[in-house]
C-alpha cells in the first residue's frame, strides 16, 4: 500500500517503528501534490524544501534517540489564513499578497513544537469569506469527485488536499461552517471546535466572536491526533477557554454506550437534496443499529440562523478588516497614479472654490479607498459594505444589537435539547458540492447554503462533518453532529463509531494527473 | 427599510471603498436583497434577552504589566509600503 | 478675568491622562517615553493580522483607584467597545475605547481657590474611562510632495479619559480643576502628567449662557478647542475664546442648534483659536462590542479595597494642615503642592515647635527655596525635620532671633551640624540679660535725642540703637533690645 494511503494513525505507527521516514512520507506526498495539484489548486504555496528539512531534522533526532512531538514526521497542511513566521500569509486576497507576519500562530508554533512537518498553505476564499472557495483572488481550487465542482469554502484547500491524498492532515478555520461545509463537499472530516478550545492568536480575523479553527482528516483517530496538539489555553488570547483539554486521540476510540442523538425533522425535509437526505438517514439508521436513541429536538430559533449570522459576521468582519488600509503593511495603491488621478479631478471641477474642492477626497482619504477597492475582491467588499452599513448610526439597534439578541435564543434552544440528547445529527448541507460558477453571482443563495453549519458557530458549541455517503452523481454527501460546549471528545467518538461501521471515508476520487 | 444608491455611496466613504459605477448599481441591489432578508429578526420578540456579544461566558482576563521585547524596527517595518529609516510614510495628514 | 455681567462662560474638559504602567494596555511592549520610533511595538499594537489585545491588569487597577479617588460611581461590570474610525496613527482602524458601561462614572472633583476669587465647587466628572493611545504622526516635506511619518511607539499606551460636566465657569477655575487633578494623581502615583510628554491633554468644550429677554438664558453654540500644549495655554485659550464667542454672538446672534459644533485648535504662536476641519462622518464611529476582549466585573468588596488603599488625599491634607496646625488655605495650598513627603516634613516640623505658622514659614521659604536652588527632593534635603525643628525651639525661647537663624539654617545645610553645633559654631549665645541691659540703658545715654523722639511717639527711632546695640553685640536679638528699650525709657 503506498504511504499516502495510510491514515495518519497509521503513518504514524510506521514512522515510529522505522518502517518509513520522515523524509519518505514527505517526499510522498509532495509526489502526489507535484502530480495532481496544478489540477486542483488546493495549495497556494507548496513548501518544498522546507519541508524535506524539517522532515530530515525529525529522522535525525528520532535515530539519535531524541523525544520527538506526537505528530513527528506527519505531513500537515494550513489554511493560508493563520500567520506563518517570515513565510507569505496571503489569506487569499490581493492585498495581502505579499503580507510575510513577523510572527507564527500559536497553533503553527503548537504543530511545529509537535513536530509536524507543515508542507504548504491551502487555498481559501478572500479573509475566510464564502462558501466555494471562488472568492479567493489568488487561485481556483476544485473539487477532487468532480473537478467542475467546487470543493466548498472557505476551507476548501485544506479539505481537497486531504481527500486527494495531498497531506494526511490540515488545519482549516470555520466561522459559519468553513470546515465542515468542504469536509461535507470533500468527503472527509472536519471538526469546529467549542469557540475558545483553539487559540485564535496568529489567525487573521474574519469574524472574532465566531471564528474558531480545527483539523481536517479521513477519519476520526487522526482528526483527534491534531486537535490534541493544537487545543488548549493561550495567554495571547483573551477569549482562551482556560480549561483543561482532553486526551482526544485516547479516547476516540471508546464507543459511546447510551447514546441519545437529536433530530430535528425539520432539517431533513426543507429544501434537502434527495440523495444528502437519504444519505444522513441511513446514516442515523447506522447509529440506531449501533445502540444510540433517536429523540427528537426542535431548534426553534435555527431558521434565523443565516439573517443572524449574515449581520453578526460582516459587522465584526467590517470592523477586523478595517486595519487593510495600506499604511502599515499589506498592499498600497500606486501612490503616483492615485495622485495624478486627483489632481486631473480637482480641475475637472474648474473652480477655486474650497467648499467645492474639499468634497473631493483627500489625496490620504483617496489612498485608502483605492488601496481597498484593489486590494479586495467583490465578496469581501459586500461583507464590509454590510457591516459598515448595519453598524452605522441609527441602525445598531435594529440590526446588529437585534442579532445579538437572536443569538441568545438560538443558544439556548441548544441549551435546552442537550438536555435531553448528547449530540444533534443531521445534515451538513442542504446540497451537495455544486458547479464552479453556479452561485457566484447570487450571494444569498450562496449564503442559505449554510443553512444548517452556522447556528454551531452563534452558540459557539462544538461540531463536526463525516463522510456519509454520495448521491447520485458521486458526490460526497456530510452527516453533522453537534455536541455542548467542551464536548469534542463526544464528537470525535461517536464519529469513530460511525467509521468503524461504514466505510464512506475510504472511498477516494479518481485523479487526473496534470500537465 | 429600502437601501437606497445614496446610502450604498454614503457607506462606501464610511467604509474607505471606493466602488465604481457598476459596483454601486450592482452593490445597491445585493445588499437590499440582503437587508431585506435580514429583516425577519423583526418577526422575534426579543424584548428582555440578554444580548450575547460573545460566545464565552467569563471574564476578567488580565496579565501581569511584565515587559516582553518589542519587535527590531527592521521586523515592525518589514513589511511597509512606503516608509523611510524610521517610519511609515503615508501621504500628507490634514491638520499636522 | 471672570464673568463679566453680560455672559456667563460654561466650560468643560475632556482630559487624557497617560497612566504610569511599565507595559501597554493591550500588548507587553514597554512603555518608555521618547524612544526612537518604531521600535517599541509588535504585531499587537501595529494590529497585524492574527493579533490579539490582552488586558493589563496594572493598568486597570490605577484606573480603578483614580476613579475611586474621584469619587465615581464604579459599577460591578464594565466592557470594552471598537471606535471604528481611519487614521493612519491608528493601525488596527479602530481604538479599542469603553462607550455605554464605561468603567466610572459620576464622580466629582473639588476645587477651591486659595485667594478666594472663586466660592469653592464640587466639578462634576460624567465619567472616566480606560482606552487605548494611538500612535503619532509628523508632518514632512520631502521631494516637494508632502508626506506624514508615523511612529507608532505610543500606540497602546493606557489612556485614561476623564470627562466634566459643563461646571467651570471661567478660565482660572478650568485652570485650578487641572491643577488639582495633576496634584490628585501625583498622589496617586497614577500618572506623571506631563504636558510637554503627552502623558496629560486637555480638550476643553465651551460656550456663552447670556440671558434672554425674557428672564431666561440663551446658550451659544459649543465649541471645542484642542491643541493646548499647557495649563496656561488652557487658561489663555479660554479667555481669547469667550471674548471671540461674545463677539460672534454680537455679530450673528447664533444661538446653540443654529450651526453645527466647531473643533478650533489653539494656536501658540499667534495666541487665537483657528477652525479645524472635520469631515462630519468621522463621527460615526460604529461603536460594537470588542469580541476579542472579556468583560471585567469588579465586586463592592474591591472597590471597598481600593478606597482604603488611597491614603490621605490633597484636599484632606489641606485642610487637616489647616485646622490642625493653623495655617491658611494659601499656605496649606503651597505646602501640599509639593508632595505627600514634604506635607510629612511639614508636620513633623510643626510638630516639634508646636507653631503651625512659623513652621509654615520655614518650610515655604527656607526648605523649599534651597530645594529648587538645589534641585533636590525633600528626601535627599540635607537637614531633618527634627533637628530643624530644633533650631525653630531655639528661636521660640529666644536663643537666636529669626533673622540670625536663618544663618545658622545655612550653617546646618552646609556643615550637616545641629542647630546647637551650628549656633555655638557662629558664636550665637543667649545674650545675659543684665549685660544686655547695661547696654541699653548706656545706649539710651549716649542717644538722648532717641529718648525724646520715642516719648514723643516716634517709636521706630529706636531702630538705630538696635543697629548699634548689634554691632557691640551680634547676639542681641533686635525684636528683645527693642522692648527693652521701650520699658526702660518707659521708667525714665
Amino acid at each position: 500500500m503506498a504511504l499516502t494511503e495510510l491514515t495518519a494513525t497509521e503513518l504514524l505507527a510506521e514512522l515510529r517503528q522505522g518502517s518509513a521516514t520522515a523524509v519518505d512520507v514527505t517526499s510522498a506526498y509532495l509526489d502526489r501534490i507535484q502530480r495532481f495539484d496544478a489540477r486542483l489548486g488546493a495549495f497556494l504555496r507548496v513548501n518544498r524544501d522546507d519541508a524535506l528539512a524539517q522532515a530530515e531534522s525529525v529522522d535525525r533526532r528520532r535515530s539519535a534517540g531524541q523525544s520527538i512531538g506526537p505528530l513527528g514526521g506527519l505531513p500537515v497542511a494550513i489554511k493560508d489564513v493563520l500567520c506563518t513566521k517570515d513565510e507569505p500569509t496571503t489569506c487569499g486576497s490581493r492585498m495581502l499578497q505579499d503580507f510575510r507576519p513577523p510572527y507564527d500562530a500559536t497553533v503553527v508554533a503548537r504543530l511545529k513544537q509537535a513536530d509536524a512537518v507543515l508542507i504548504g498553505k491551502t487555498n481559501l476564499d478572500e479573509f475566510a469569506m464564502g462558501s466555494t472557495t471562488e472568492n479567493s483572488a489568488l487561485g481556483t481550487t476544485r473539487n477532487p469527485w468532480d473537478t467542475d465542482c467546487v470543493p466548498g469554502g472557505s476551507s476548501g484547500g485544506a479539505a481537497c488536499c486531504v481527500a486527494a491524498d495531498l497531506a494526511p492532515l490540515s488545519i482549516g478555520t470555520d466561522t459559519g461552517g468553513s470546515i465542515r461545509q468542504p469536509a461535507a463537499f470533500c468527503g472527509v472530516l472536519g471538526l469546529k471546535p467549542t469557540y475558545g478550545r483553539v487559540s485564535r492568536y496568529g489567525l487573521v480575523a474574519f469574524a472574532s466572536s465566531l471564528d474558531q479553527i480545527g483539523p481536517l482528516a479521513r477519519n476520526a483517530a487522526d482528526a483527534a491526533l491534531l486537535l490534541e496538539v493544537i487545543a488548549g489555553h493561550d495567554e495571547r488570547d483573551s477569549t482562551s477557554a482556560n480549561v483543561p483539554i482532553s486526551n482526544y486521540a485516547t479516547t476516540v476510540r471508546e464507543p459511546l454506550a447510551g447514546l441519545r442523538l437529536g433530530v430535528v425533522q425539520d432539517h431533513l425535509v426543507e429544501g434537502v437534496d434527495q440523495d444528502v437526505a437519504t444519505a444522513v438517514r441511513a446514516a442515523i439508521d447506522v447509529y440506531r443499529s449501533l445502540g444510540a436513541t433517536l429523540v427528537d429536538v426542535s431548534l426553534p430559533h435555527a431558521r434565523y440562523g443565516i439573517a443572524t449570522y449574515y449581520i453578526i459576521a460582516p459587522c465584526e468582519a467590517s470592523s477586523n478588516l478595517a486595519r487593510y488600509d495600506g499604511v502599515h503593511y499589506g498592499y498600497r495603491t500606486d501612490e503616483q497614479a492615485m495622485q495624478a488621478e486627483l489632481q486631473a479631478e480637482r480641475k475637472a471641477q474648474a473652480t477655486d472654490d474650497d467648499a467645492v474642492l474639499d468634497q473631493l477626497d483627500s489625496p490620504l482619504v483617496r489612498m485608502y479607498r483605492q488601496t481597498r477597492a484593489e486590494g479586495f475582491g467583490l465578496e469581501a467588499k459586500r461583507r464590509i459594505m454590510l457591516g459598515t452599513f448595519a453598524l452605522s448610526q441609527g441602525y445598531y439597534d435594529a440590526y446588529y444589537l437585534k442579532a445579538l439578541k437572536v443569538r441568545r435564543l438560538i443558544r439556548s434552544d441548544y441549551d435546552q435539547a442537550f438536555a435531553n440528547v448528547d449530540l444533534i445529527i443531521g445534515p451538513v448541507t442542504p446540497t451537495p458540492a455544486y458547479k464552479i460558477g453556479d452561485k457566484v453571482n447570487d450571494p444569498l443563495a450562496m449564503y442559505l447554503g449554510d443553512l444548517f453549519t452556522v447556528s454551531a458557530n452563534l452558540a459557539g458549541i462544538a461540531a463536526l462533518s463525516v463522510p456519509c455517503g454520495f448521491t447520485a452523481n458521486g458526490l460526497p454527501a456530510g452527516l453533522h453532529l453537534q455536541a455542548p460546549p467542551l464536548h469534542e471528545d463526544k464528537l470525535l467518538r461517536a464519529a469513530h463509531m460511525f467509521q468503524q461501521a461504514t466505510d464512506w471515508h475510504k472511498q477516494r476520487p479518481e485523479l487526473d494527473e496534470s500537465e | 427599510m429600502a437601501l437606497s444608491r445614496h446610502d450604498v455611496e454614503h457607506v462606501s466613504l464610511l467604509a474607505r471603498l471606493r466602488l465604481s459605477e457598476d459596483e454601486l448599481e450592482t452593490m445597491t441591489a445585493q445588499l437590499a436583497d440582503i437587508v431585506k432578508y435580514i429583516e425577519q429578526l423583526d418577526q422575534l420578540d426579543t424584548t428582555d434577552v440578554e444580548p450575547m456579544a460573545h460566545a464565552v461566558e467569563f471574564s476578567n482576563v488580565l496579565v501581569d504589566d511584565v515587559p516582553q521585547d518589542s519587535l527590531p524596527r527592521e521586523a515592525a517595518l518589514m513589511n511597509a509600503p512606503k516608509r523611510d529609516d524610521e517610519c511609515y510614510r503615508v501621504p500628507a495628514v490634514l491638520g499636522d | 478675568m471672570t464673568t463679566t455681567p453680560e455672559y456667563t462662560i460654561v466650560i468643560g474638559l475632556e482630559t487624557h491622562v497617560q497612566l504610569l504602567t511599565e507595559t501597554k494596555l493591550f500588548c507587553r511592549c514597554s512603555n518608555r517615553f521618547g524612544q526612537p520610533p518604531n521600535t517599541q511595538t509588535c504585531p499587537v499594537c501595529i494590529g497585524m493580522p492574527g493579533s490579539l489585545p490582552v488586558m493589563n491588569r496594572k493598568a486597570f487597577q490605577l484606573a480603578l483607584k483614580t476613579a475611586t479617588a474621584l469619587n465615581c460611581h464604579i459599577p460591578e461590570f464594565t466592557k470594552w467597545d471598537r471606535k471604528n474610525y481611519y487614521y493612519p496613527d491608528l493601525p488596527k482602524g479602530y481604538q479599542i475605547s469603553q462607550f455605554d458601561l464605561p468603567m466610572s462614572q459620576q464622580g466629582w472633583l473639588e476645587i477651591s481657590d486659595p485667594r478666594g476669587e472663586f466660592a469653592t465647587k464640587k466639578v462634576r466628572i460624567i465619567r472616566a474611562h480606560l482606552e487605548e493611545d494611538a500612535g503619532k504622526s509628523m508632518h514632512d516635506e520631502a521631494a516637494g510632495r508632502s508626506d506624514s511619518r508615523i511612529d507608532l511607539n505610543r500606540t497602546g499606551t493606557p489612556l485614561l479619559e476623564i470627562v466634566t460636566e459643563p461646571d467651570l465657569r471661567s478660565p482660572e477655575e478650568t485652570r485650578r480643576y487641572l491643577d488639582e487633578l495633576k496634584l490628585l494623581l501625583a498622589y496617586l502615583k497614577v500618572s506623571d502628567c506631563n504636558m510637554q510628554e503627552g502623558s496629560l491633554r486637555v480638550d476643553a468644550n465651551i460656550n456663552l449662557h447670556l440671558p434672554a429677554a425674557d428672564g431666561g438664558t440663551i446658550a451659544t453654540p459649543i465649541v471645542e478647542v484642542k491643541n493646548m500644549n499647557s495649563f496656561r495655554a488652557v487658561e489663555r485659550a479660554l479667555a481669547y475664546e469667550a471674548q471671540r464667542q461674545f463677539k460672534v454672538w454680537q455679530e450673528t446672534g447664533h444661538k446653540l442648534g443654529d450651526v453645527p459644533k466647531q473643533t478650533r485648535g489653539w494656536d501658540e504662536q499667534e495666541q487665537l483659536t483657528r477652525p479645524q476641519r472635520s469631515k462630519e462622518e468621522s463621527s460615526d464611529y460604529r461603536y460594537l462590542p470588542d469580541p476579542d476582549l472579556v468583560p471585567i466585573e469588579v465586586t463592592a468588596e474591591q472597590v471597598q479595597t481600593v478606597r482604603d488603599s488611597l491614603g490621605e488625599l490633597p484636599a484632606a491634607i489641606r485642610d487637616r494642615l489647616q485646622s490642625t496646625y493653623g495655617i491658611s488655605p494659601y499656605d496649606s495650598d503651597v505646602i501640599v503642592n509639593q508632595g505627600r513627603d514634604v506635607v510629612n516634613y511639614y508636620v513633623a516640623l510643626a510638630e516639634c515647635c508646636s507653631d503651625g505658622k512659623l513652621a509654615s514659614n520655614w518650610v515655604q521659604q527656607s526648605v523649599l527655596r534651597t530645594l529648587n536652588e538645589q534641585g533636590v527632593s525633600i528626601d535627599q534635603f540635607g537637614v531633618s525635620a527634627q533637628s530643624l525643628g530644633e533650631l525653630l525651639q531655639a528661636v521660640q525661647s529666644g536663643d537666636v532671633d529669626n533673622t540670625r537663624a536663618r544663618d545658622v539654617f545655612v550653617e546646618m545645610l552646609d556643615s550637616g551640624v545641629t542647630a546647637e553645633a551650628a549656633m555655638a559654631g557662629l558664636g550665637i549665645e543667649k545674650v545675659d540679660a543684665a549685660a544686655e541691659t547695661e547696654l541699653a540703658r548706656e545706649l539710651l545715654a549716649d542717644h538722648p535725642n532717641v529718648v525724646s523722639d520715642v516719648q514723643g511717639g516716634k517709636q521706630q527711632a529706636i531702630g538705630k540703637l538696635i543697629g548699634e546695640a548689634k554691632k557691640r553685640n551680634p547676639n542681641i536679638n533686635p525684636g528683645q533690645f527693642r522692648q527693652l528699650c521701650i520699658d526702660l525709657i518707659a521708667e525714665m
